[in-house]
């Protein structure tokens, strides 16, 4: 018997629970639950519907033009303001050439940086350059078009130039680079390390054929994030990266366009100018380029292996 | 080419602590010495110190000897990545490369030391895979991800990889621990094949286990907690599990342990 009862007194374990009743809610906790999720839907409206608004305004004033081929095929040269027509090929290719030679500078940096600091870093250096990390992540832009500026163009007479842009970018990338890949390397188990060097795999060959691969696809995010953040900045190609309505590709000499600059190039012109459509339809064509960019990051997140 | 191991006053420190203290013992070449004790009292630590992983946590430091056929793993001239190509090693969980496919998994220790050519490689596969009784079960997957086998099919995977690069001694940490009964009498066997050509070295808290696949057993216990752990005795295993000289040995073995 006080095998199957296990020592409990029998009455005890026969019993049914009564003063346990899991009927019905109680009232006031239904009311608070009601409330709450109200607020929480009403914070979410207040939150989407800007967003949505944005992208419907925009949507409806440029996506005429957008849907018309010659806006991927043409440059704005020879229109004016008040002609219609031309395309915005020449803003697009300055973008992506421009975001890609940002890109192209920064990675590198940025992934030897978080690599430094998850794989090496110890002491006071690796917390000075993680500080340093930090600073960089919160100088806002025009400040790093302008150190750009006063560096390059103030102090060195350079003239201004798309490959300036691109340094400047590159100073507001590198952050998000170090940032999201220190993220991923730390998320590689420190068994697959082990792993290596047992096999009498040296550190740095770890670190390049095991923990970079097995992080690939979630530094590649980081990078299109980054990347997608850095291509819709305004502020550095203002003050270095001058307008020009002809296709131009040139990043050492002469002037280049971008969306931004293409955006900012009209704005004041009467609303009622053909001109002032191709405002919208650049800052469509922004906005897809960048959201674009956005879904190949998630995409590449598919594939993480950690 | 199995060689032995002689370990002579060892103090093993992570950071400050003193995790583990004065341990003495040799380890017999083309024989399986099983480490056993209470959980907490450094038989990885331990192991670790072997193939000199210890001093890849930061702060993890070594005093003492320890001696391969008689050279000192902890010479000052001595490269800690060539005592690892020389001493491999078996994790508690196991740990594939999860980028790598099967084939590239067992080729890794070579490949990552820049072996290229291919028929040697697909050569070492071949034979690894069989080693380490795996070769029949994924001859014809040889190209999909490691990590995609079963459980215990990925430790001997882990196995059949620490062996590509031809260690002489081979040191596996619990490596059963994670497995079903029948992977685990798969890499007992395996255990019982391997010991003819290396040195094997396993930690395990499975006592029928140790008993089963070793030929010394050393005892570890340690007095308190925040004390350092101790070799209790390294003896014949059936003289440990039989006839222990130390009463904590005999406690710990009936399961008496205080
Ligand atoms: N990375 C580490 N940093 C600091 N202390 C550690 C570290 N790893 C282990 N220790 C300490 O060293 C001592 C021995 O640990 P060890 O892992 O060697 O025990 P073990 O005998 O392998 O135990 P188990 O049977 O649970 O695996 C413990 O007190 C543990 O807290
Ligand atoms: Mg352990």
């Amino acid at each position: 018997m006080t095998a199957i009862t296990n020592g409990l007194p029998r009455d005890r374990m026969l019993s049914e629970p009564r003063d346990l009743d899991l009927r019905g809610k109680s009232g006031s906790r239904a009311l608070k639950n009601s409330v709450a999720t109200a607020v929480m839907w009403a914070a979410f409206a207040i939150a989407v519907i800007p967003l949505v608004w944005i992208l419907l305004t925009v949507a409806v004033k440029g996506g005429h033009l957008i849907l018309d081929s010659t806006w991927w095929t043409n440059s704005q040269q020879g229109i004016t303001a008040r002609r219609e027509g031309g395309g915005a090929v020449h803003a697009i290719q300055g973008t992506l050439i421009q975001g890609l030679v940002t890109a192209l500078i920064s990675v590198p940096i940025g992934v030897l940086t978080a690599v430094y600091l998850v794989e090496y870093g110890r002491g006071r250096f690796a917390r000075i350059v993680s500080f340093m990390v930090d600073i960089l992540t919160g100088v806002p832009s025009i400040v790093a078009g302008l150190f750009i500026y006063a560096v390059f163009i103030t102090t060195f007479g350079f003239t201004r130039a798309g490959i300036f842009v691109c340094l400047s970018l590159t100073l507001l990338m590198i952050p998000v680079v170090v940032r999201s890949t220190e993220e991923m390397l730390k998320l590689v188990p420190n068994e697959l390390r082990e792993a290596a060097y047992a096999l009498g795999v040296p550190k740095w060959k770890t670190i390049f054929s095991v923990v970079l691969p097995t992080a690939f696809s979630g530094i590649i995010t980081g990078v299109l994030l980054g990347l997608a953040r850095v291509m819709g900045e305004t502020a550095p190609l203002l003050i270095l990266g001058p307008y020009t309505k002809a296709i131009a590709t040139d990043l050492f000499g002469g002037n280049m366009a971008t969306l931004p600059t293409m955006i900012n190039q009209d704005r004041d012109q009467a609303v009622t100018l053909p001109a002032y459509d191709r405002i919208w339809a650049a800052a469509l064509t922004l906005i897809l380029l960048i959201l674009l960019l956005n879904l190949l990051g998630r995409l590449a997140g598919r594939f993480s292996k950690v | 080419m199995a060689k032995r191991i002689d370990v002579s006053d060892l103090d093993i420190f992570y950071g400050s602590f003193k995790a583990v203290e004065g341990v003495s013992m040799s380890i017999e070449p083309r024989a399986v010495t099983a480490f056993i004790g209470p959980s907490g009292c450094g038989k990885s630590t331990v192991l670790r110190t072997l193939n000199r992983m210890h001093e890849v946590i930061p702060g993890g430091r070594v005093e003492g000897k320890v001696l391969l056929d008689g050279q000192d793993l902890y010479a000052k001239d001595v490269d800690p990545v060539g005592v690892r190509r020389t001493v491999g090693m078996v994790f508690q969980r196991p740990n594939p490369f999860p980028t790598m496919t099967i084939r590239d998994n067992v080729a890794a220790g070579l490949k990552l030391n820049g072996v290229k050519n291919k028929a040697r490689l697909d050569e070492v596969v071949e034979k690894s895979l069989k080693g380490a009784n795996l070769w029949n079960e994924v001859k014809d997957r040889l190209d999909k991800p490691g990590a995609g086998l079963s459980g215990g099919q990925q430790q001997r995977l882990c196995i059949a990889r620490a062996i590509a690069v031809e260690p002489q001694v081979l040191l596996m940490d619990e490596p059963c621990s994670a497995l079903d009964p029948i992977s685990t009498l798969a890499i007992e066997d395996l255990i019982n094949e391997l010991k003819e050509r290396y040195t094997i070295v396993i930690v395990t808290h499975n006592m029928q286990q140790a008993a089963r696949v070793s030929d010394q057993t050393a005892f570890f216990n340690l007095k308190a907690t925040g004390q350092p752990g101790k070799l209790v005795e390294l003896d014949s295993t059936s003289k440990i599990f039989n006839n222990p000289t130390e009463k904590a040995t005999e406690d710990y073995i009936s399961g008496r342990f205080g």
